[in-house]
């Protein structure tokens, strides 16, 4: 099965981090990933730009656009991997490394996938 | 996980929320920076124990209300009162808050922290570093660094200019949209001034004054949450960004100004660029074109150019005319006569300059774009008179280096034309 794992934190503290202290994290998630990655477990691997980037098209008859995050919340989706995980426990387990990983206080989803296509092109 | 990282980040991250909060209460800036102080004390000695709060903001200004409530207790019965653990059950605290805050108070709040450190009294230096202090959070030692001033007399500054904020007293009451815009464009103002502070800072100075780009670029990123339709504000976050990408490229190993066009552009920060490309995108749906937001697009067509030749000059040369009619001035004619040279040739920039002469006539860049445009158009002797000018008027040592070595071409009589544009970017 694969599983998304959508990594929440507020971005405000996130944004706080010095340059040092964001490196660091990120290589520390680098090395989980390189394990999932070395077990060919590892999809797609996303890092969001800031939601003041975002723009939300909220559907109805005619769509609306709208600057801005889907959702105003404390805390925001910053970002996702795609792992094959064999049972809810390994994915569990996997994001669990990663929060380990990453000294924030935020918080990951685990989300089961039904549709999956890799794509090709995008780089 | 709770590391000592973590809660340095979440403090500096509720700073502006939670000081504007608590200055809603107390009215008083003092007194609102004092009890988020000692929240933050409480902070430490909490936060690793109990775990991080959900919302560590309003943690701090719950906490923060209440030392100072007690505080002001205290000074009014002049008698003990009971030990802290008895009047303040801290575990509690956020159970509690969720109800009490409202969010929509954030907004208004927070720009009125940045709004009342714009006084018009305060000259524009004073109304940086107060910012700097009372919203960002820098201690006073790292603003002085940045100034290059003495710690003692930038505690003298900002103790001055906050008693200026004092006697002209906080604008309470909720902003209606007039007033609102008002705030804003004077915070933009402001944070754009915070921002050239550490741009324009070269050569040795650089390191100490780069945290100012860095804390302007997060001081936007929080008024453009708070205020996520303005295009103006989406252009001044594109432009800072896209200009702060350039960073690693500006100066050469020696602390020397590199031109734009000779910058290595694979040290250019990818990722500010593209937040600032999408910005800029985001910013001109909107169909009202303001300044920030003309000078992002004149960014982003540098940030879009892979190598210097693909740099598409007419439509920086339309940027700039329509720059022109928004905001009229002759430093961005300047700017514009670099465009136009290179659509037109050094003969049409000339002659766009020239008119410029008295009153640019203490401007550093104007002799420096106007030598390398003499130079280009072979008139060498004239172009050595403007060299000399430019170098006389340079505001740092870099400026002055750089203009050197063009006079040093000149004078080997090899003056290639790839260094004509010496880039205004003070507007």
């Amino acid at each position: 099965m694969l599983y998304a794992i959508l990594c929440y934190d507020s971005e405000d503290v996130v944004g706080a981090w010095s340059k040092e202290e964001d490196d660091a994290v990120m290589a520390r998630l680098a090395v989980v990933q390189e394990k999932l990655a070395k077990q060919g477990r590892l999809g797609p691997v996303a890092r969001l730009l800031p939601t003041t980037a975002a723009t939300t098209i909220r559907k109805g008859r005619e769509p609306l656009v709208i600057d801005g995050p889907f959702a105003e919340t404390k805390e925001q989706l910053l970002g996702f991997y795609i792992v094959d995980c064999s049972t809810l426990e390994e994915a569990i387990e996997t994001a669990s490394d990663l929060a380990r990983a990453s000294s924030s206080a935020g918080a990951y989803e685990i989300r089961p996938l039904s549709v999956f296509r890799p794509g090709a092109g995008a780089t | 996980m709770t590391d000592i990282a973590w809660i340095d980040a979440a403090l500096t991250s509720a700073r502006p929320q939670a000081v504007s909060a608590l200055l809603r209460y107390f009215r008083d800036l003092d007194t609102a920076e004092e009890a988020f102080q000692e929240a933050c004390l409480r902070a430490l000695q909490h936060w690793p124990q109990n775990g991080p709060p959900r919302d560590p903001a309003a943690w701090l200004i719950f906490v923060g209300r209440n030392i100072a409530i007690d505080a002001a207790r205290r000074r009014n019965k002049q008698e003990a009162l009971p030990a802290e653990d008895t009047i303040s059950d801290l575990n509690d605290a956020e159970a509690e808050l969720a109800e009490r805050l409202d969010d929509a108070h954030y907004r208004d709040d927070i720009l009125r922290l940045l709004f009342i450190c714009c006084h018009p009294d305060l000259p524009a230096t004073q109304q940086i570093a107060v910012a700097l202090r009372i919203v960002s959070g820098l201690s006073v030692k790292q603003i002085a660094r940045a100034f290059l001033v003495s710690e003692s007399a930038m505690e003298q500054r900002i103790t001055r200019a906050k008693g200026s904020i004092g006697a002209a007293g906080v604008p309470f009451e909720t902003p209606d949209a007039v007033q609102r815009a008002e705030r804003l464009a004077a915070v933009a103002t402001m944070i754009y001034l915070i921002f050239n502070e550490g741009y324009s800072a070269s050569g040795e100075h650089a390191g100490a004054r780069a945290p100012l780009c860095d804390e302007a670029i997060r001081l936007t990123r929080l008024l453009l949450r708070l205020f996520p339709n303005e295009p103006e504000i989406m252009g001044l976050m594109a432009l800072l960004l896209l200009q702060h990408a350039r960073a690693p490229a500006r100066f050469d190993a020696n602390g020397s100004v590199v031109l734009l066009e000779d910058q290595d552009r694979t040290l250019w920060n990818r990722e500010m660029i593209a937040e600032g490309l999408a910005l800029i995108d985001k910013a001109m749906r909107h169909q009202r074109p303001g300044p920030y937001q003309v000078q992002a697009a004149v960014a982003a067509l540098h940030a879009r150019a892979r190598r210097a030749e693909d740099t598409d000059w007419a439509q920086i040369d339309l940027l700039y005319a329509t720059l022109e009619r928004l905001q009229p001035s002759p430093v961005i004619t300047l700017n514009r006569a670099v465009a136009v040279a290179k659509v037109r040739g050094p003969a049409a920039a000339l002659a766009m300059i020239e008119p410029l002469g008295s009153r640019l006539s203490g401007y550093f860049h104007f002799f420096g774009v106007k030598g390398a445009l003499l130079l280009q158009l072979g008139r060498a002797r004239e172009a050595r008179t403007a060299f000399d000018q430019a170098i006389a008027l340079a505001n740092t040592t870099a400026e002055a280096a750089h203009i050197r070595m063009q006079l040093d071409r000149l004078i080997k009589d090899s003056g290639p034309d790839r260094d004509a544009e010496a880039r205004p970017k003070r507007h």
